[in-house]
């Protein structure tokens, strides 16, 4: 299973990428988008909503089940990849590329609280 | 642990993600069950279908049995190798299962039923022989294994495998079967499906099945799994067992009253519990109008007449849409606008009239 070492991890299968000082950008992971199959369905959170840690405020759809997209980390909005709408399979495609939305955070210490690349793949070699 | 099929082997070295289905461990896909889904309604895919159940009807009294046990008439199979689709009833009239019985010879019926009723089905069959028809003998042929081969090139795909199955059905009509020989073993190949699409359906011996699966890949039939199988019946319009009837419900809420023949003065069972029902509900299809999601099992549906529920929901890669079957007031006419419930947001949808798609191409719009 793909876990690129360059992000951070939440146990809910959510990948979290540096986009600047102070943007993260969020998606979820391959392990995510192989369980789902095809996705058909992406709902997004309006820009300028701000969200807690753990936070449901996305939503992927495959044809099998819908499943809910946690923040990360607590923080604002700031866009939200409208692409996807058009063509949600991008997110089983390439799924380290296919951002769902970015957040502003408050500050970096909420980072600290992400598994490493390390730690989700051990959690990943455990739980199957 | 759930069983495997013969297949099983097959479809974990073609890197299939497998399913606990009714007890059986079946793949659910291959990586994509929409490319598998396309790969049926444009060229070829194969199904296995092994943990549906062959029940072999023989006797005397074969045909008289079935005239009783089964809601549709086995009277209409006049030609040896038609086959019907019927509903299994209960003496309330609820529906134990639904299906397809194939007329061989006066005493030889072949019957297929669905896999988590089958024990079921062939205890209650036997219930009634016993009582009906003692000398009747009811076989469960275990040994057989199924492979659906479906699409506008299903056809010519087995043919091109196997030349001797060419010659036996070259002329078999839609909805008919045949006994032949292949390789000196007996296979039965039938012009059914559960896809909208044209193919056959192969009921092999289980120690064929893995060379019939290999001769057909190496040909290009694309495997597909369950996921895809039930995208395909949906878009087909039709019912699964389980999600769009049980034995709570009649067939004249199921979209299945054609099922049931009530004209000749026959005597089965369920006859006089359908007699008697008025029908206040009825199978709709759905073709959703809004974006916000995908109509799903159990979502709640809101009419002009009154609430439904959705039985069987999902998208549908040949519309791009999302279509469901629901159980809705019986007023509802085609064409109205109702709302679905889903997640926090009532969606449009229109109430169409199924199928939704077949023969590769989408129906409605």
């Amino acid at each position: 299973m793909n876990v690129p070492a360059d992000l951070k991890y939440t146990s809910d299968h959510e990948w979290v990428r540096r986009d600047g000082p102070d943007v993260v950008a969020v998606g979820i992971t391959d392990h995510a988008q192989a369980a789902l199959g095809d996705l058909v369905y992406v709902e997004l959170p309006e820009v300028g909503r701000r969200v807690q840690a753990k936070e449901a405020c996305a939503v992927v759809e495959s044809v099998k089940a819908a499943s809910d997209v946690y923040a990360p980390v607590p923080g604002e909005v700031v866009a939200r990849n409208d692409e996807l709408s058009g063509r949600p399979e991008m997110v089983n495609e390439d799924p380290y590329g296919a951002w769902l939305f970015k957040l502003r955070i408050d500050d970096e210490s909420v980072l600290a609280n992400l598994l490493s690349p390390g730690t989700y793949a051990k959690d990943l070699e455990n739980a199957a | 642990m759930p069983r495997p099929t013969p297949l099983n082997a097959a479809h974990r070295a073609f890197g299939a993600r497998m399913v606990d289905f009714g007890g059986w461990d079946m793949p659910l896909h291959y990586g994509s069950q929409i490319d598998e889904h396309h790969a049926v309604r444009r060229e070829a895919g194969m199904f296995d279908v092994s943990h549906m159940r062959v029940v072999d009807v023989r006797g005397a009294q074969a045909r008289e049995f079935l005239r009783y046990a089964i809601a549709n008439n086995v009277d209409k199979l006049r030609d040896p190798g038609k086959a019907l689709y019927s509903c299994l009833l209960d003496r309330d009239g609820g529906v134990l299962d639904d299906l397809i019985v194939y007329y061989l010879r006066d005493d030889f019926y072949r019957v297929v039923v669905n896999a988590a009723t089958a024990d079921k089905d062939v205890a209650w069959l036997r219930q009634l022989a016993a009582a009906r028809a003692p000398g009747l003998d009811i076989e469960e042929r275990t040994d057989l294994a199924m492979l659906a081969v479906q699409g506008p090139q299903a056809r010519a795909k087995a043919w091109e495998a196997f030349p001797e199955v060419h010659a036996a059905t070259q002329s078999l009509k839609p909805f008919n079967g045949v006994m032949l020989t292949c390789a000196e073993r007996e296979w039965f190949v039938a012009r059914t499906g559960y896809t909208g699409e044209d193919g056959f359906e192969l009921m092999v011996p289980a120690d064929e099945a893995q060379r019939v699966w290999s001769a057909l890949s190496a040909i290009g039939v694309r495997p597909c799994g369950l996921g895809a199988r039930d995208t395909l019946r949906l878009e087909a319009g039709l019912n699964l067992y389980g999600q769009d009837m049980d034995e709570r419900v009649s067939p004249l809420e199921s979209g299945l009253a054609w099922t049931v023949d009530l004209t000749a003065d026959r005597d089965f069972v369920g006859r006089d519990a359908v007699l008697k029902t008025k029908p206040l509900r009825q199978l709709a299809g759905l073709l959703l109008l809004d974006a916000g999601g995908v109509l799903r099992a159990h979502q709640r549906v809101e009419t002009t007449a009154g609430d439904g529920e959705i039985t069987s929901g999902t998208f549908a890669p040949t519309l791009g849409k999302s279509i469901a079957l629901a159980r809705l007031p019986e007023s509802v006419p085609v064409g109205d606008i109702v709302h679905v419930v889903v997640r926090d947001k009532r969606l449009a949808a229109r109430v169409v009239k199924p199928p939704f798609a077949r023969n590769g191409r989408a129906l409605v719009s």
